[in-house]
């Protein structure tokens, strides 16, 4: 701290009493850093707490949930160095996003989703987990990622217009099982066919294959994390014809309430004017 | 040629490992050597050994993180290594910041500055406040506070990865520790820095004084980035015990005295 200070104060202590003056300094100097130490925490941890706000990321293949992820990824970019795609990337200062941590962007470079998944057994903290991407038999698996779901834009999809073009639907490396093709009758020219591209979130992964391949001049197919894609229906809503969706229900656990039945009779209750009337 | 190996041979050797590592580091990524892979958070060597920042994985456990046995070992082996052996020999031999702010530091020496702001209006002990304020944001929000600030994974990082405006961060550092601050980041704030000062106390490679020899010329004391550490030239010959001594060794070789030398600590002891 400032020794000026020290200096004058100790002055001022031969008159004063010296406990005096040296409990005062000692007090002010805590006092002072408590102050400092509030002001930088203030603004750090608000700092901080915005820039982790953001949800629009892709995280690399079996990446924890986004949470977790962001106080256990260490930033070392051993995940980007064993890509052989060049996909990831580590978010730098001036991207506004997370800084440090790995994520792609699949119109530029998608993720080629390779077999043996360079990207997730070197990640030092586990923060992009092997069980994750792994299958029943523990071998790895990238069809078991959940990078993202690719999300179709009806409106700009030329799919949907009655165009033919199948783009994503080729480019999908979970053929037929991610991306399908509907087919309906395209009533305004009464002969031609709608192809229309229907993602299946059970199978996609987020990949963005299909993203990259879209042909529009910004892809009416995209990927965003889950989290941000999907709704979610809650326990009010079942399936009653599917007994896999009804195994929803076993965990489910609601609030029982119990109303007692009135003792009177409906008569008096009907007649009770009990704080409608002013008295 | 003598003169150069005399007066900086610590400081040429110092650049060649800061650079070398950062060359290892920068050849991992893009060419795909397998020496040095990752950065100074995390990294692996020869493809087998983990090594990780005990400090940011410090913060990771305050977060609430599930740590790793990767991680930690790496940890282990770095703090191992740093309090045994080499003390806060981080912060001089390793840091790329340290290139930033030695710097600033030879041109606030050049340009008088130091005679004019004698007195820093500042306390050294700020980092120590920095690890705890560090350890509470990353305990109430859940993340590595001052990894999402680091200006030294910022530069670090931005060498290896792509600098973004890492330059920005650079750039602040040595304007602060050229017109603020003597030795502002590294020897005030860097709470990185702190952390070795104190896993580092306890090192066996020390700074020895021998006062008999010392001629009081103080050049040692104009050199040192953490001169408090030093309070003993020509008063005692002890070993500079402080962990806030970096061992960079700035010290050894502007003496023209040979009062000062590096040598193993348990070993001057038993001279004595």
């Amino acid at each position: 701290m400032s020794n000026n200070n020290l200096e004058s104060e100790k002055k001022m202590s031969k008159k004063q009493g010296e406990q005096n003056s040296a409990r005062r300094t000692f007090l002010l100097n805590t006092a002072r850093g408590l102050g400092l130490a509030a002001l930088g925490g203030l603004v750090w941890s608000a700092y901080v707490d915005e820039v982790t706000a953001s949800q629009l990321l892709l995280r690399p293949p079996g990446a924890i949930e986004e949470e977790e992820f962001l106080k256990t990824c260490i930033k070392c970019g051993l995940c980007v160095e064993h890509c052989p795609f060049d996909t990831l990337e580590l978010a730098k200062p001036g991207d506004n996003k997370p800084l440090g941590t790995p994520y792609f962007i699949p119109r530029e470079v998608p993720c080629y989703m390779c077999t043996d998944i360079p990207c997730v057994p070197v990640c030092p903290t586990n923060a992009l987990e092997e069980k994750l991407v792994s299958n029943d038999e523990g071998e790895l698996d990238i069809t078991k990622a959940q990078m993202g779901l690719a999300v179709v834009d009806v409106e700009n999809c030329i799919a949907f217009w009655g165009i033919q073009c199948d783009a994503c639907y080729r480019a999908c490396p979970l053929l037929d099982e991610a991306i399908t093709l509907e087919y309906s009758k395209n009533e305004r020219t009464g002969k031609h066919a709608f192809l229309k591209p229907v993602v299946h979130s059970d199978a996609c992964t987020g990949c963005g294959l299909c993203e990259r391949a879209c042909v529009t001049e910004k892809a009416a197919i995209f990927v965003l994390p889950k989290e941000v894609a999907q709704g979610k229906v809650g326990d009010h809503y079942i399936k009653g014809w599917d007994a896999e969706d009804e195994k929803r229900l076993e965990n489910a656990f609601g609030e029982e309430t119990k109303t007692e039945l009135s003792e009177r009779s409906p008569m008096d209750s009907l007649n009770d004017m009990g704080g409608l009337l002013d008295e | 040629m003598s003169r150069i190996y005399d007066k900086y041979r610590f400081l040429i050797l110092r650049r060649i490992v800061q650079i070398s590592l950062m060359g290892l580091y920068i050849g991992a990524n893009v060419w795909g050597w397998k020496i040095l892979q990752g950065n100074l958070s995390s990294s692996l060597l020869f493809e087998t050994v983990p090594l990780s920042d005990p400090y940011a994985v410090l913060q990771m456990f305050a977060a609430g993180s599930l740590l790793a046995t990767n991680v930690l070992v790496g940890a282990a082996v770095i703090l191992l290594f740093y309090a045994l052996l080499g003390g806060r020999m981080f912060c001089s031999w390793v840091c790329p910041v340290n290139m930033i702010t030695d710097l600033a530091n030879f041109l606030r020496r050049k340009l008088g500055f130091n005679a004019i702001q004698k007195r820093q209006p500042a306390t050294r002990n700020m980092r120590y406040w920095v690890i705890g304020i560090s350890l509470v944001i990353s305990f109430a929000f859940g993340i590595t506070a001052f990894e999402f600030v680091s200006p030294i994974s910022m530069v670090h990082r931005g060498l290896i990865f792509g600098l973004g405006f890492g330059w920005a961060a650079m750039l602040v550092l040595f304007l602060f520790d050229l017109f603020v601050l003597k030795n502002g980041w590294c020897g005030h704030i860097c709470p990185l820095g702190g952390f070795y000062s104190l896993v580092g106390r306890f090192s066996f490679i020390r700074v020895h004084h021998n006062e008999a020899k010392c001629t009081l010329c103080m050049k040692c004391k104009e050199v040192c980035p953490e001169k408090q550490v030093l309070h003993m030239v020509g008063k005692h010959s002890e070993p500079v015990l402080s962990g806030e001594c970096t061992n960079c060794g700035r010290c050894v070789e502007v003496c023209d005295d040979d009062a000062l030398g590096f040598a193993i600590k348990n070993l001057s002891a038993q001279k004595k």
